[in-house]
């Protein structure tokens, strides 16, 4: 028994060896049967020769014994790995069920930094990463005009694009549009797209039912009355029926016939606009555009989509188009003077969108990943201190024959099940949130979705940042297990780890955790106070008290010359609704969605109208008289329209102070004239009024002008601006009866300005959000960060701190003793954080507007933050540190 | 009946070998002899045979080797059964069993009776 101890332990010295344990094994054999056989009276030699030849070849019978004795040791090692690895987790989990405070701050930090970077992502991904829904959509691209200021391109243009070009095997062109649909006996206002006939073919999509339009439909203007339904829209307003097929619906009064249905998943060519329907582009003057919306050359109102053909670079692709341009600029040196095609990714309006909305995504990723970076010092220095306290039992561990491989290895298990924990408590509020994100539409008329719902790659990303994390956080203190000195650190009991003059790692990490959510912090209020800004901003209106009611009389069939009565009955039976102090109309509401289209003007007797030639490009209203009064916009000089300015009368127009200076300089505009494109008309200046903001909140003062709508510019187009002091309901109210005493076939929108404005708020509203959550998230790790460093400076201190009471010292002294270094330590990290926010401007002026950290405010803000966080940290741990009771403390131990 | 030339059935040799090891654990150089002696010589095991079966069964995980002293004294390598081949060894004798009392059965059948009537 005890030969046989004695073998086993030679065997687990050695190791396996596969081919001793076989030559053994069959030698055992060999002489067993030889004893047997001497036994029975044969020779040794004889008795040899027959056991040995009962085996038959005894090398074959060695390989084949090496070779399943390798088979089994291999699996026997995998075994033994795996129970390990179970060993370790489980180990991980009883330790962590042992101080559960511990693991919910563990998990919950890192759910907020795991979390907030799976939304961002997502919303990343749905926006910017992931392609169309189209064949192929890696080789599709917007050809884009990147002179003009609108970015889009010309129909006739396109024309010549697509068949002169050489690199594209398709090219479409659309744009958006709302039409009124008739379903039933009411219409319904619905956004869709103007696409050519080769739209889908180009994008390589199939109808889910019926067909879909083709090239081969174009044959000639008003030619394909066909309208193609989005699936969405076919299941709510149809109901799914087949047999809707074939027959035809009013499109602003004009039949047109229902050929087909898109894919359900198919929601057109831009991310977040989804349409209604699609109607080909040569039938856009049956719905009411001018006939000069496709036929002038000048007139910039088409995204062009095309599909490189295969082998063909962007660079090549661009190179052919502009080739193309200089050909074109050459041939129609008024119009496509300085035309020129640029190749960008499709998906987002070009770069109208596109630029502002990939540089905000990848600035708030940057932030999100600081966030968890913070998370991760923030855990660091938690495990730091834990694998302190528990270097006495460690080094046990390693003099009783662990490797530190092996510890290692168990304390970075520990790290990463709590990061998987963390990881996996994230997304699934990630998963939650986003589900409310894409279920969510911000605006009621107008067709915005964001859908964001995680996907395999989302749950990847998910994935490596926990286990990355984990492995971050778990190696820093692993670093102090790996240097550890077994008989040192039984001795001394705790260790500080790596100590760098007065300051340990654990400072370190704290250090860089409160910079980081500093940093964070001021890029939160820098929002806010952006945010803030724009919105006490002059509009160069007063939208409080103001109605908005919009009709657009094409979609109740009015041709523009049968618009302006209408019109003017609407202004005069508004005008007497009691309560109503101001009425006026304009062509376009400002800061809505699809304003502002802009004109190009020249000075007084121009003769050359080529684009190069012209002064600026102005936004171009009509409006009623009494509008400026309605609007609360302010004339500084001359006169406003009047009714009086009418069709033949001399032409006019209120041009704005930015408008008048860029013509004029200081000089008086009144009384002069301007020319616009084409010359003809002379316009006469009657009147400046006060500069607004037509686009965006955060646009540069832009020049505009005001054509009286009798002279009609364009447009049958119009709201209805209205000021009372009645609440906004009350009006609405009014307003819909009295339209439908006018004409109840027109469809009227009417909506509170302040709530229109809402659009144009939109990106401001969501990029404040979104850092005001970064910042919040940050606030929560920095208090969690000085809070944990407090408490464990305290508790580890409080022998030391009875001593000090009882010798008698004063409070005071007591909190100075016990809080100084964390309080330090935030100082250090505020200053090094709100450094960084202020070197960080650039880029929260991509995100924000007038991104100012230097603002005295902000500073200010940061501070008080800085010291509210702080105080709210060390609040607790100071009063357990004030509490030391000598007498019990000295009793502890 | 010659029986060095009695030939195992496929998969007869690894439901003996899992049944020699039913009680104790044993080495390779036993087994055969508990199969010799139990089947009165009938059966003669090759060892040219036994052994990668052996091999095999433990790689299977129905028995685990191990080290130890024979009862002369002698390094031997011993194999026992894991809870996994004592299962498997019940099924085997049972199916076993089945399948040797069905062939019996029918070896040892009379004239089949449709054959009689047929010809009646």
């Amino acid at each position: 028994m005890s030969l046989n101890r004695m073998w086993r332990r030679y065997d687990r010295l050695l190791g396996p060896d596969v081919a001793s344990d076989v030559r053994e094994e069959l030698r055992f054999h060999i002489e067993a049967k030889v004893s047997d056989l001497v036994g029975q009276g044969w020779t040794e030699d004889e008795a040899r020769k027959e056991a040995e030849r009962q085996f038959g070849s005894l090398s074959a019978l060695q390989r084949e014994g090496e070779r399943i004795g390798d088979i089994i040791g291999r699996r026997k090692r995998l075994r033994e790995h795996w129970s390990d690895a179970f060993e370790d987790v489980r180990y991980c989990f009883r330790k962590l069920a042992k101080s559960p405070g511990f693991s919910a701050v563990a998990i919950a930090t890192l759910a907020l930094g795991i979390g907030a970077n799976a939304v961002v992502f997502s919303v990343l991904n749905a926006l910017v990463l992931r392609p169309l829904n189209a064949d192929q959509p890696g080789r599709l691209f917007v050809v884009e005009h990147r002179q003009h200021a609108s970015y889009m391109q010309s129909y006739p243009d396109y024309i010549d694009y697509r068949d002169d070009n050489s690199a594209f095997s398709g090219m479409a062109g659309y744009d958006t549009t709302d039409v009124a649909v008739v379903i039933g006996t009411s219409a319904v206002k619905s956004y869709g797209y103007l696409a050519s006939g080769n739209y889908f073919d180009t994008l390589g999509v199939r109808p889910a039912e019926g067909r879909f339009f083709h090239g081969s439909d174009e044959r000639g203007m008003n030619s394909a009355p066909y309208i193609v339904l989005s699936y969405d829209f076919w299941r709510s307003k149809f109901n799914r029926n087949l047999n809707v097929i074939g027959t035809t619906v009013s499109l602003n009064t004009h039949p047109f016939t229902v050929i087909g249905v898109a894919p359900r998943d198919f929601h057109g060519t831009e991310m977040f606009f989804w349409p209604d329907y699609w109607i080909p582009l040569i039938d856009a003057q049956e719905i009411g555009f001018s006939p000069h919306f496709l036929a002038n050359r000048a007139t910039h109102n088409l995204w062009i989509l095309g599909r490189l053909k295969p082998g063909v670079t962007p660079q090549q692709a661009s190179d052919d188009l502009n080739s193309i341009s200089r050909r074109l600029a050459q041939q129609y040196p008024r119009e496509d003077d300085d035309l020129d095609a640029r190749l960008v990714r499709p998906g987002l309006m070009g770069d109208v969108w596109g630029d502002s909305i990939r540089a905000f995504l990848a600035a708030i990723m940057m932030l999100a990943a600081l966030v968890l970076l913070a998370a991760c010092a923030n855990l660091g220095s938690i495990f730091a201190v834990r694998a302190a306290d528990r270097a006495r039992e460690l080094a046990l561990r390693l003099a009783i024959g662990a490797s530190r491989a092996r510890i290692l290895r168990t304390l970075l298990t520990e790290a990463v099940v709590v990061s998987l924990l963390g990881g996996l408590t994230g997304m699934s509020f990630a998963s939650f949130l986003l589900q409310l994100l894409s279920r969510w539409q911000p605006f009621v008329d107008f067709p915005i979705h964001v859908v964001a719902l995680p996907d395999g790659r989302i749950y990847a990303f998910a994935l490596l940042l926990s286990v990355g994390s984990g492995l971050l956080f778990g190696f820093l203190p692993a670093r102090q297990i790996w240097q550890a000195d077994a008989a040192q650190a039984m001795k001394a009991g705790t260790s500080a780890g790596p100590v760098w003059g007065r300051f340990s790692m654990r400072d370190g990490l704290l250090c860089v955790q409160i910079a980081l959510c500093t940093l964070l912090v001021t890029a939160s209020l820098v929002a806010f106070r952006g945010m803030e800004r724009s919105l006490r901003m002059p509009l160069g209106f007063r939208p409080q008290g103001v109605t908005i009611a919009e009709t657009q009389l094409n979609m109740g069939g009015y041709t523009e010359v049968q618009s302006w009565p209408v019109q003017t009955r609407m202004a005069e039976e508004a005008a007497r609704i009691p309560g109503v102090s101001s009425v006026g109309l304009i062509d376009r509401v400002m800061l809505d969605n699809d304003c502002c289209g802009g004109e190009s003007v020249f000075r007084q007797g121009a003769t050359d109208f080529r684009s190069s030639q012209e002064v600026f490009v102005a936004h171009n209203f009509s409006v009623s008289a009494g509008y400026f009064a309605a609007a609360g916009t302010r004339l500084l000089a001359g006169r406003d329209i009047s009714w009086r300015d009418e069709p033949n009368s001399p032409p006019v127009a209120v041009v704005n102070v930015t408008f008048a200076h860029l013509l004029f300089g200081n000089t008086p505009a009144i009384g002069r004239h301007f020319e616009l494109y084409g010359g003809g008309a002379l316009y006469e200046i009657v009147g400046v009024v006060e500069d607004g903001k037509y686009q965006t909140l955060t646009e540069a003062p832009q020049p505009a002008m005001f054509f009286p709508l009798a002279q009609g510019m364009n447009s049958n187009d119009t709201a209805l601006v209205v000021r009372s002091a009645l609440p906004p309901a009350n009006i609405a109210a009014r307003l819909n009866r009295m339209m439908n005493s006018i004409d109840p076939d027109i469809p009227l929108t009417v909506r509170a300005w302040p709530d229109a404005l809402d659009l144009a708020l939109f990106p401001a509203r969501a990029a404040t959000g979104a850092l005001g959550v970064m910042g919040l998230l940050a606030a929560m790790l920095a208090v969690t960060g000085i809070f944990g460093m407090a408490a464990y400076s305290v508790s580890k201190r409080m022998k030391e701190l009875g001593i000090r009471v009882a010798l008698g010292a004063r409070r005071m002294h007591l909190m100075q003793t016990a809080i100084s270094r964390p309080l330090v330590l935030l100082l250090t990290g505020s200053a090094l954080g709100l450094a960084c926010g202020m070197l960080a401007t650039r880029l929260l002026s991509r995100v924000v507007y007038d991104a100012n950290p230097s603002d005295p405010l902000v500073l200010a803000g940061v501070v008080a933050a800085m010291v509210l966080l702080g105080g709210i940290g060390t609040w607790v741990p100071a009063r357990r540190a004030l509490g030391a009771n000598p007498s019990a403390l000295m009793r502890e131990e | 009946m010659d029986a060095a030339k009695l030939e195992f059935l496929r998969g007869t040799l690894d439901v003996l070998i899992l049944k020699a090891l039913t009680w104790e654990a044993r080495h390779g150089y036993a087994i055969t002899s508990f199969i010799r002696e139990q089947s009165d010589d009938a059966l003669l095991l090759e060892e040219g045979t036994l052994y990668p079966a052996l091999w095999r069964l433990e790689s299977k995980g129905l028995v685990q080797s191990e080290w130890g002293l024979s009862e002369n004294n002698r390094k031997a390598k011993f194999y026992r059964l894991t809870p996994r081949g004592r299962r498997q060894l019940q099924q085997e004798t049972a199916t076993w069993q089945a399948y040797a009392s069905a062939v019996s059965k029918v070896l040892a059948a009379s004239q089949p009776r449709r054959l009689t009537e047929e010809m009646g």
